[in-house]
């Protein structure tokens, strides 16, 4: 029995070896071709059949536990999005190698070494075997290994703050995390919305990210990557929808009372689908001033879609400095601190939310 | 004169908080009366409040840690119930409000009432007794670390009736959690509640510490400690390493709640990610604390069980050592979507994969104690087995986190939650569970019956499979933690799926209940009289069950690992001694309940910003500790004849390995 064991994982070791290249090979070829829709389970043909073999065991019972139902992080429609959901999957298939037989032996020395089992050998004195300790030490660090150089490589493909690759121009989306819903500024167009954003699919979209009051997550689980939203930060997501469609997107870091309805439409549209959608802002009534921006950063829950013309230039970068260094500077739409009395006590968000 | 205090703290409004605040009210007059009634205040007092035996107090943390797993799972059962039915945008039956209190309750709750009880309290039962020591090394510090863990708890279970408790998630993550977004004493319950269980914590940390390295009986070399002392030697160090980083992290949000600072503040400076940094630093070894304790007492049971030495001892410590060193090198994968650098991200995620590295190594060990074995299947392997499965789901789920670009997708999702739980039940729970099963004939003289215990495992076994499972696609679908509500139908039938899941859970927790009224019931029949009821290796069954207050009448002498068994082996356990000498003992003191009372008496003063109260806590706490200081009637000896007496009472067993019911076993010495 030790002996067979021993055979198993060097039978592993080679099988995960093999993987490994094909996985490299296939990321090669993923990245040549940005659009191309990888799946683990299609594998190219130089692989040799076994470990072809022992992939398609791994990947089919990750795709049985997971069959069934729309899993958006599952069926991404976004470059980003989609490398990510082909990480997930080699990762696990990767891990099943190992956990697979690990569960499997557990349950069947469990079953043969039973005591009622006296067929079976009993060592009573056994406990050391270098051989073994050498194997059990080895086959983690191998696929650590593995997967340690598949982490350091996409930890730096999947880079958020990394620019997508593409021929198009890529349109710059600033978004405000405020309680409870999402501020959309179009610098590049002078318009804004709440809780809906559009962009024209196919084009790379570099959002800017930040809060003005408490540490939100800007996600849209269709099109890949999170990234946390902070006061006086700016952090950086780049992202792309292949193709046209609405996706839920939402804060998925806990934000207080309103948080569960702090959610908003991601639109990817058709180019003219978006310059409509522009010019369907630029037709809103409501410019977007500082008083406007004031009234707006109130505490509101469940906040309609709503538009905006004529953004205060520079607007973003001024909800950023608010927080920053000049102590001087008050916040936007309110009056100078000079005239304290008009500024609202800190406990306004609480009332608000009372 | 009260500060923020007045009556209208007390939420009359809310018909579920005073639903609760009836039967606790109507519970307790019902246990204190019964203890009047009884007469046994004083027994209670003399022998339990006031002891300093580490065995006892040890008890107490377990039964501490088993009464807040029902509030806690209360909370749990809460929580899945609103959401199994707050589909579609429906309101469900808790408004925001109370369900976030809910939701932050049930983690600081679970980790720090629960979990971090259990495990202190177990090693408190067994690291002496396996070292073959009397007591730990600093016997009043330890009740006093017991003591203000319960000042902890009585603060956290008065949030709920008078103010509120923090509605900002178990981390209390700023900004959120500052002045200005919390404005109420949620968070001021919050941090007084972990300041005063967490100084307790890292009190219990230094006494092991030295416990184990000064204490060991003689011939006792470090490669020659169970693996379970071990895993407490490191648990401890990283106690003493990671908690003050926690005191440090909650002081300085203190100090923006009540000092006008500005450490995590979005103004004037301030900045929230130093905050998770810190909270992160003592965050992740935290979880290491929790669970090397539980793989120490899985290494013990499969060893015992299968009726074989522990496979790979040297491989067991060193994976144990380095889990413990690579603890703090990896917190950072809390929060890979923060936007640290790709070269920063990928750092962390590889140091996390490595931990992987040794913890594998220890299932392979596991598995291969179990191999050519002869497995009992008593409920404390049973357990062992549901682990090794479970833990493998969850290492794995673990793993993929690690990788920064999985995670930018599945963090904060229910994918996490699936995941921490899996490891947290699947491991540190299972592992508790089991331990309590295999040492509760040590601490008490009786074995646990069976029947119940296996109802139990069974329900939570499969109530976690069903509670969890569907979380995980949940996850996958893109459903993040803590919501109240939510727009999705998709989502509902796995929400109702796992509200079942928990509701088998619950039956679970009421066979265990049932287990041990049962086993209380019938103790005569499941007495045990030799002191080593499953064949054991270690030092703690060669004394007798229950163990005597002073352990051992004689020092046990180590030469080897498993020292008892290789004793029984060569048949020369249970020698009797001609004469026993006098046994030096710490004696008794009540200054730990007074300082921890004085302490809950600081904790709320300064909540409710009662200063003169607070001013009165805080002197009554230094003064306390000052009398101490000057007390010299702190120890005593036990007279040999009282020793000889109690020895001479206990019945010896066979010197032989053989009295572990062979027949019932199947057991086959070769």
């Amino acid at each position: 029995m030790f002996v067979r064991g021993m055979l198993c994982a060097e039978f592993q070791r080679g099988i995960m070896s093999r993987t490994v290249q094909c996985m490299l090979r296939r990321d090669i070829l993923c990245r040549s071709s940005p659009r191309h829709s990888p799946s683990v389970c299609r594998v190219e043909s130089y692989v040799n059949k076994r470990s072809l073999c022992a992939l398609r065991w791994s990947c089919a019972s990750v795709a049985v536990f997971l069959g069934g139902c729309n899993m958006d992080v599952l069926s991404p429609k976004g470059d980003i999005g989609i490398q990510e959901k082909s990480l997930i999957l080699i990762a696990m298939g990767l891990m099943l190698v190992v956990v697979i037989p690990v569960i499997a032996m557990t349950l069947y020395f469990a079953w043969r070494y039973r005591a009622s089992n006296t067929k079976a050998t009993y060592a009573p004195k056994w406990s050391h075997s270098t051989a073994i300790e050498a194997v059990v030490w080895t086959i983690p660090c191998i696929i650590i290994a593995i997967l340690a150089t598949i982490t350091w490589r996409t930890s730096h493909t999947l880079d958020p703050y990394k620019p997508l690759q593409s021929n198009v121009k890529p349109i710059t989306i600033q978004a405000v995390a405020l309680d409870w819903k999402w501020l959309f500024i179009y610098p590049d167009y002078g318009v804004a919305s709440v809780n809906e954003v559009a962009f024209p699919a196919g084009t790379p979209v570099h959002f800017e990210i930040t809060s003005d009051s408490v540490m939100n997550a800007f996600f849209i689980p269709q099109l890949g990557s999170q990234i946390y939203a902070m006061a006086g930060m700016n952090t950086d997501l780049n992202l792309m929808a292949n193709e046209s469609g609405k996706f839920e997107g939402l804060s998925s870091n806990y934000s207080g009372e309103g948080f569960s309805d702090m959610h908003f439409m991601a639109v990817a549209t058709s180019q003219q689908g978006f310059t409509d959608w522009v010019n369907k802002a630029k037709a809103s009534a409501s410019p977007l001033d500082a008083q406007t921006y004031h009234a707006l950063a109130q505490p509101s829950e469940k906040q309609p879609v709503s538009y905006y013309t004529s953004v205060k230039p520079d607007l973003y970068n001024d909800i950023i400095k608010q927080y920053m260094g000049d102590m001087n500077m008050g916040r936007i739409g309110e009056p100078s601190p000079s005239q304290a009395s008009a500024v609202p006590s800190p406990n306004d968000h609480a009332k608000a939310s009372e | 004169m009260f500060g923020k205090l007045s009556l209208s703290a007390i939420p009359f409004h809310e018909p579920i908080i005073m639903g609760t605040l009836l039967m606790v009210c109507l519970g307790g007059a019902a246990l204190l009366g019964w203890v009047t009634y009884q007469r046994k205040w004083g027994y209670l007092w003399s022998e339990w409040f006031t002891t300093v035996d580490h065995k006892r107090i040890g008890i107490m943390y377990v039964i501490l840690a088993l009464v807040m797993l029902l509030r806690g799972f209360a909370d749990a059962i809460m929580m899945r119930a609103q959401q199994a039915i707050a589909s579609a945008d429906a309101a469900g039956y808790l408004p925001p409000h109370h369900y976030d209190q809910i939701f932050t309750a049930h983690g600081v709750i679970m980790i720090f009432f629960v979990a971090m009880p259990f495990v202190v309290g177990l090693m408190n039962l067994v690291v002496p007794l396996q070292i073959g020591a009397r007591d730990v090394a600093y016997p009043f510090l330890n009740s006093l670390s017991y003591w203000l863990t319960a000042s902890g708890v009585v603060l956290v279970m008065l949030s709920m009736f008078v103010g509120d408790f923090a509605a900002t998630g178990w981390l209390a993550y700023p900004p959120l959690s500052e002045l200005k977004f919390s404005p109420t004493v949620g968070v001021d319950y919050y941090i007084w509640a972990l300041q005063l269980s967490g100084l307790g914590t890292t009190l219990s940390g230094i006494n092991f510490v030295v416990t184990i390295l000064r204490m060991r009986t003689p011939g006792m070399k470090l490669m020659q400690m169970p693996v379970f002392t071990w895993t407490a030697l490191v648990t401890n160090i990283l106690i003493v390493a990671a908690f003050p980083v926690l005191t440090v992290a909650l002081a300085l949000l203190a100090a923006d709640r009540y000092l006008d600072m500005h450490f995590f503040t979005n103004e004037l400076g301030g900045n929230a990610m130093l905050y998770i940094n810190l909270i992160w630093i003592w965050g992740h070894p935290e979880v290491y604390i929790l669970i090397l304790p539980a793989f120490g007492a899985f290494s013990e049971i499969v060893a015992t069980f299968s009726g074989k030495p522990l496979f790979g001892y040297k491989s067991m410590v060193y994976a144990t050592a380095g889990i413990g060193v690579l603890s703090f090198l990896v917190w950072l994968h809390h929060f890979f979507t923060m936007g640290s650098g790709a070269d920063v991200n990928a750092f962390f995620g590889i140091t996390t994969m490595i931990i992987s590295v040794p913890t594998g190594v220890k299932l392979f060990n596991w598995l291969f104690t179990m191999y050519r074995g002869r497995i009992r299947f008593t409920l404390p392997m049973m357990w062992t087995v549901a682990f090794m499965v479970t833990f493998t789901i969850g290492g794995m789920t673990g793993v993929l986190m690690a990788v920064p670009g999985a995670d930018f997708v599945l963090h904060n999702s229910l994918f996490l939650i699936a995941h921490f739980h899996n490891v947290i039940i699947g491991g540190v729970l299972f592992g508790m569970f089991a331990a309590v099963n295999y040492w509760f004939p040590k601490a008490f003289g009786f074995k646990l019956e069976e029947r119940w215990g296996k109802a139990s495992f069974w329900c939570w076994v499969v109530g976690f499979y069903m509670a969890f499972m569907p979380l995980y696609v949940l996850g996958l679908m893109g459903m993040t933690r803590r919501m109240n509500h939510y727009a999705n139908p998709a989502w509902q039938p796995y929400l109702i799926v796992a509200a079942a899941g928990a509701g088998i859970i619950a039956l679970g927790i009421g066979f265990m209940v049932l287990q041990f009224v049962v086993s209380i019931r019938n103790r005569a029949e499941n007495r045990d009289l030799t002191g080593d009821p499953w064949g054991g290796r270690t030092l703690e069954w060669s004394t007798s069950s229950p163990a005597p207050f002073y352990n051992f009448a004689v020092l046990p002498q180590v030469e080897e690992l498993d020292q008892f068994w290789a004793d029984k082996e060569h048949k020369r356990a249970y020698r009797r001694q001609e004469r026993y000498a006098d046994i030096h003992m710490p004696r008794n003191t009540g200054v730990g309940v007074f300082m921890a009372a004085f302490g809950t008496v600081l904790g709320f003063a300064m909540i409710w910003h009662i200063w003169w109260l607070a001013v009165a806590g805080l002197l009554g706490m230094v003064g306390s500790f000052i009398t101490r200081a000057y007390d010299t009637d702190v120890d005593y000896y036990v007279p040999g004849a009282e020793v000889e007496k109690i020895e001479r009472a206990r019945l010896i067993p066979q010197p032989g390995i053989d009295h572990v019911d062979p027949a019932k076993a199947g057991q086959k010495v070769a």
